[in-house]
């Protein structure tokens, strides 16, 4: 099939209404307007609809209620608007509905600016809304990648009936790149559960329950599905792993510099590799374990202040020493500068995360 | 191998987002990886834009450029805030039509082309983009006139076919400022 030549933001909207997208609520925020702008303009052409809420808040709750019914339905924002819709997003995962949410991150915190960033990942991964939840999160490194993680995020989505989020960045969102877009194969969903199912079945969808009893219950399955979500959505791509002394740990567009870091640095002889969290719940736990337990070295690189980090600190064989190099404020580094700091590293003169 | 990382580069207003885009449009009709991105603050006609564009024949890793093997600077600004990051026996391609100073690289291969006058010789002061693209495929060799054109084809609504024929007009005449 031909490549299209497409930007981030629209190849996630092309991919949606390919992958069957019904209905889409949002509100437009710098840098992921292009996404409402290519669905409000393509999604009426297929009979499908497109509502510019008043609000990031109102925009969830519209999710919230449309997913009920067990459509295909998608929001998205950039960092300050995801927060306006983190109640939201809980009351969907408590209520185990399925949805898309698109962030394309920011800088941050507060209003912050309008360049990329990686100051979300806590707020993605652990939560960010109340309560015993988890969001599936999903890293794409490319468009290719917006493309097909938006497909599998609606496939994800309903399999568990759980929020997924597709964490991109500004960059992804804005830079063109060649897209191929893929046939997606949907399969039937179970019905029984949705309001107008008609299969005569009346069901209450609802994120309430009074008895401390039955809400133990309800978290206990939440945490059952997560769990089994861990097991079976755990998604990474290697880079030159395999004789590494080194490796680099890092998702989205940094991913992207530390691949060009690794190439350089190789070409100097340096024995160093990438690791790349395609999902970041559920993490790649087992593959940093074992990777660290060879290398005894893992370096992380985001575009924060140090989150993911603390997840491969946690994720790494006893006795690694796990390093942190980060750029912030919509600052991204270069290759050049990775490949410092990679040496750095292997001089014995790099600085532990704390 | 071919592996050419561009940075374009002037006012907003001069076309410089769609010559990067043309570009990497053609280097995908020629089956090679390409990026585009694009310098999106809050910017505005007459401020400063620039894009990075990278044509590669293998995976693209990061789509920013730190050290780019062309600058192509179409007005002052830009060759100030670019050209010592050129790659040594990197290329220099500058308008000095606006451009008034001489750049301070000698290792590096400097064509200063007067690309906004040629531009407005033809008529049309818009086309200074393609003249410099034409130039720049030219000293470089990354991708043909045709596919540029055929990206050209592609990326131009049907109502604005008619100018296909000044485009190619004025990229050949940017290949001709490269001897």
């Amino acid at each position: 099939m031909a490549k299209e030549f497409i930007k981030g933001n629209e190849a996630i909207g092309k991919a949606a209404i390919l992958a069957g997208l019904d209905c889409y609520f949002g509100y437009p925020i710098t840098p992921q307007s292009e996404l409402p702008e290519y669905l409000a303009a393509e999604m009426p052409k297929v009979g499908k609809t497109f509502l510019q809420a008043e609000s990031e808040v109102a925009a969830i709750n519209m999710v919230y209620g449309a997913a009920g019914t067990g459509i295909r339905v998608m929001t998205s924002s950039s960092s300050p608007g995801v927060s306006l819709k983190l109640e939201g997003i809980s009351y969907i995962a408590g209520a185990e509905l399925p949805c898309v949410v698109v962030n394309v991150q920011r800088g941050g915190p507060g209003l912050g600016n309008i360049a990329p960033e990686q100051g979300d990942y806590f707020q993605a991964t652990k939560g960010g809304g109340h309560g015993n939840y988890r969001l599936i999160v999903l890293a794409p490194d490319s468009g290719q990648e917006m493309a097909d993680f938006t497909m599998l995020a609606f496939d994800l989505a309903e399999k568990y009936r759980n929020p997924v989020m597709l964490l991109a960045d500004g960059y992804l969102g804005q830079m063109k790149e060649a897209v191929e877009f893929k046939k997606p194969e949907r399969k039937t969903p179970a019905n029984d559960w949705t309001i107008g199912n008609k299969l005569g079945k009346a069901n209450v969808i609802t994120s309430i329950d009074i008895e401390p009893e039955k809400l133990e219950k309800h978290n206990l399955n939440l945490l059952a599905k997560y769990n089994k979500i861990k097991e079976n959505e755990v998604r990474f791509e290697e880079f030159m792993t395999d004789d590494c002394e080194l490796f680099v740990v890092a998702y989205g567009i940094t991913s992207r510099v530390v691949r060009s870091a690794v190439e350089l640095a190789r070409e100097k002889g340096i024995k160093v590799g990438m690791l790349r969290p395609q999902t970041l719940f559920p993490f790649p736990k087992d593959i940093i374990n074992k990777l660290s337990e060879k290398t005894k070295k893992v370096l992380v690189c985001e575009l924060s202040t140090g989150q993911m980090v603390e997840d491969v600190q946690l994720s790494s064989a006893p006795g690694t020493d796990v390093y942190f190099y980060g750029r912030c404020g919509g600052m991204v580094p270069t290759d050049i500068e990775l490949v410092e700091q990679i040496e750095k590293i292997l001089e014995g003169k790099g600085e532990i995360f704390k | 191998m071919i592996n050419e990382k561009v940075i374009m580069a002037g006012f907003g207003g001069q076309g410089i987002m769609l010559m990067g885009q043309v570009l990497a449009y053609a280097g995908m009709l020629e089956d090679k990886e390409i990026s585009w991105i694009p310098s999106y603050g809050p910017e505005m006609r007459g401020g400063t834009a620039n894009c990075n564009v990278i044509v590669s024949e293998r995976k693209i890793g990061s789509p920013v450029i730190s050290i780019p093997d062309t600058l192509i600077a179409m007005n002052r600004p830009s060759m100030e805030k670019f050209e010592e990051s050129i790659e040594k026996d990197g290329i220099l391609i500058y308008n000095s039509s606006l451009i008034d100073i001489k750049p301070k690289r000698d290792d590096i291969k400097v064509y200063a082309l007067d690309i906004s006058n040629t531009a407005k010789d033809m008529g049309n002061t818009k086309i200074a983009n393609m003249i410099a693209l034409g130039s720049y495929i030219k000293a470089t060799g990354v991708v043909s006139k045709d596919s540029v054109m055929n990206a050209l084809k592609k990326m131009l609504p049907e109502r604005h076919h008619d100018k296909l024929p000044l485009n190619e007009k004025a990229l050949e005449k940017g290949m001709e400022l490269i001897s």
